[in-house]
């Protein structure tokens, strides 16, 4: 059998056992709390394993190790923002934004200002950091199941990126954020074993001398000790300071962004109370560390034992180097066989990887849309919780379809940008507003508003005018040159434009109310009136 | 179901004496922790930028400054989480139980309770 029928034969299980999961989930799916946040009734333990589940995407797991096994240690580089964005979450975030909020974002936002304002630009925001992270992977998605199943034609991409968007669509639709969280569960645990196998076979390789698998991949690599330090992809010597700056750039955005980004913000609303949703942060911030070293020895294990050379020949950005590698010890420890299985268990791994992490964002947007945008904005609050999951449904179904289709027409596009950006934007934008709500007493609506606006279209602009859109071989529109701006990562500018335009917008309006304040600081630090559970 | 409470309530627990303790003792940990570790994190990838000559030089066998720096943040992440939640079992969470259980239960207590 070959490896691509196994694949094929894993990954139908697993979409098998998902979609099973998501129709169970829709029958317990009754409430709009049930839909929103899973009846508030995970686990810390669940959740945090839903939180590593969202995450943990295909663009880390597949791109860190890529990069690692091409360029070396400056992988290493970006999967430290990612970790250690969550000490941000876990200490300033997490446990107030459970007690304060109830569905999204925009909840603990609005809770003191005038919601209309406040939760079209909270709402804008979520959709479009949300599509931009959509659009990243499934344009993602049909490119590596190309390389993974040998369908190497436009056509089966094409019908890969439709797959992945319907099935995206069944779990958000039916399954709502009960069905979607089992999802990231499983893929969680899916992931964590398959990387923690491969690990242990490649250090087991070296006798479990960490020194000698790094020279060996350092001599394979042909760049020497180069290859163990930072600089041969963030910030060469050769793009001089700018390019310097840009990695600093990147490294705020990467660390600043994970407490802004929505997907990530809903999660605490899905466990009973604020302690719950630390203990998910602290097994997630578990679960993420440890990945991410797993992925450092899977990185330098495929330079060492595949080569970069082989690794960039299958694919240029080295998306397939942790799928080359496991094929590689499996062979050389268990045969042809083991080459075959090992190859296949991490191809369905990823494609379950990416199917988690799109859900995610599908159910974030569309809770967005629903609740913020639907109910508060156009229905100014009078829409009942069975119309809003409703249209949260249909918003899925939509979301999901734009999605498909942009992915489509981005396909041949380089998007792979789009993360970044929408780190930078969850930043500049996102953040300011969500640290000024809680902790700021002078805070009001025309701050929050302009901190939002002000994040989003600063980081917006500065990409559109950057070498990623235009003026680069790599660019996503590489034929055409308008860009200005020497940096890629927009985050050292858009990051405090953010933050001051929030300050600037405060303090310019009169709007001031001081019991509303001592309502959210008392409600976030000691969980009084906080959303109870509904079920259990 | 969302409990509604009067927002005298809230103001009253506000001013209390015991909020106040509850509020001091978040923000005196987490607000300098946080500039501690975004710190931390920052050094690491300035230098990671600026002192590639220093993150290169070799520790032992092929270990150098470089990954033993980056383990180092991994190690500080677990740590300050670990810390943090161990702040705030002891010292937040006791205060903020009993101000809401005092509040819940009379639905007017403040500062009063103790």
């Amino acid at each position: 059998m070959s490896h691509e029928t196994l694949s094929t034969i894993l990954f139908v299980i697993f979409v098998a056992g998902t979609l099973a999961i998501t129709f169970w989930a829709s029958r317990h799916t009754k409430s709009a709390a049930d839909f929103y946040a899973g009846g508030r009734s995970f686990s810390g333990l669940q959740n945090g394993l839903a939180i590593g589940g969202d995450y943990m995407s295909a663009a880390s797991f597949l791109g860190i190790a890529g990069i690692i096994a091409l360029s070396g240690y400056d992988g290493f580089l970006y999967s430290i923002g990612f970790l250690v964005a969550w000490l941000v979450a876990l200490l300033l975030v997490a446990e107030l934004m459970r007690n304060s909020g109830k569905y999204t974002m925009a909840d603990v936002l609005a809770f003191r200002m005038s919601p209309r304002p406040v939760r079209t630009a909270a709402g804008v925001s979520t959709i479009v950091v949300s599509i931009f992270y959509l659009l990243a992977q499934m344009v993602g998605a049909g490119a590596l199941v190309g390389l993974l199943l040998g369908v190497h034609s436009e056509a089966g991409k094409i019908w890969t990126i439709i797959l992945v968007g319907l099935l995206m669509i069944i779990y958000v639709v039916f399954g709502g954020m009960k069905g979607t969280t089992w999802v990231q569960i499983v893929k969680a645990v899916m992931l964590m074993v398959g990387a923690a196998l491969i690990t242990l076979l490649v250090l087991g390789k070296f006798g479990f001398n960490l020194s000698g698998l790094l020279g060996d991949a350092a001599n394979a690599s042909g760049k020497g000790d180069a290859f163990l330090k930072p600089g041969l992809k963030y910030g060469t010597e050769a793009q001089g300071v700018w390019g310097k700056i840009d990695l600093i750039s990147l490294g705020l955005a990467l660390v600043l962004g994970t407490a802004g980004l929505p997907h990530v913000l809903i999660r605490f609303y899905t466990v009973p109370t604020a302690r719950d949703a630390r203990k998910s942060v602290m097994w997630g911030i578990g679960i993420i560390g440890v990945f991410y070293l797993l992925t450092l020895v899977l990185g330098f294990g495929a330079a060492a034992l595949v080569g970069s050379k082989t690794i960039a020949e299958a694919d240029k950005a080295g998306n397939t180097a942790a799928p080359l590698l496991a094929q590689q010890v499996g062979q050389d420890i268990f045969g042809d066989v083991g080459g075959t299985v090992l190859l296949a268990v991490i191809a369905a791994v990823a494609f379950a990887t990416i199917l988690a992490v799109v859900a995610g964002l599908t159910l974030a947007s569309s809770s967005s849309f629903a609740h913020d945008l639907y109910a508060h904005v156009f229905k100014r609050g009078g829409a009942t919780e069975r119309q809003e999951v409703v249209v949260a449904r249909i918003a899925a179904f939509v979301i999901g379809a734009v999605a498909i289709a942009l992915s489509i027409f981005a396909q041949s596009l380089n998007v792979a940008f789009l993360v970044s950006l929408a780190f930078a934007v969850a930043a500049s934008g996102n953040l300011p507003a969500i640290l000024y709500s809680l902790f700021w007493k002078r805070f009001n609506t025309a701050g929050a508003v302009s901190a939002i606006y002000g994040g989003l279209i600063s980081a917006v602009v500065l990409v559109i005018f950057s070498p990623v859109v235009s003026g680069a071989p790599t660019a996503m529109f590489p034929d055409v040159d308008f860009h200005v701006l020497p940096l890629s990562n927009p985050g050292i500018f858009s990051i405090p434009i953010g933050f001051l335009c929030g300050y600037l917008g405060t303090i310019l309006s009169k709007e001031y109310n001081g019991s509303k304040y001592a309502e959210i600081e008392v409600r976030s630090l000691t969980g009084l009136g906080a959303e109870k559970a509904t079920s259990h | 179901m969302t409990v509604q409470h009067d927002p005298s309530v809230y103001e009253r627990i506000q001013a209390g004496e015991q909020f106040q303790e509850l509020r001091r003792r978040y923000r005196s940990w987490a607000f300098p922790m946080t500039i501690a570790f975004l710190v931390w994190y920052l050094l690491y990838v300035v230098l990671s930028g600026f002192a590639r000559d220093f993150m290169g030089a070799k520790l032992f066998g092929n270990i150098n400054v470089a990954l033993v720096f980056g383990v180092l943040q991994f190690v500080s992440t677990f740590l300050i989480a670990w810390a943090y939640s161990r702040h705030a079992e002891a010292k937040l969470d006791p205060i903020a139980d009993e101000l809401r259980g005092g509040a819940e239960t009379h639905d007017e207590v403040g500062e009063g309770a103790k």
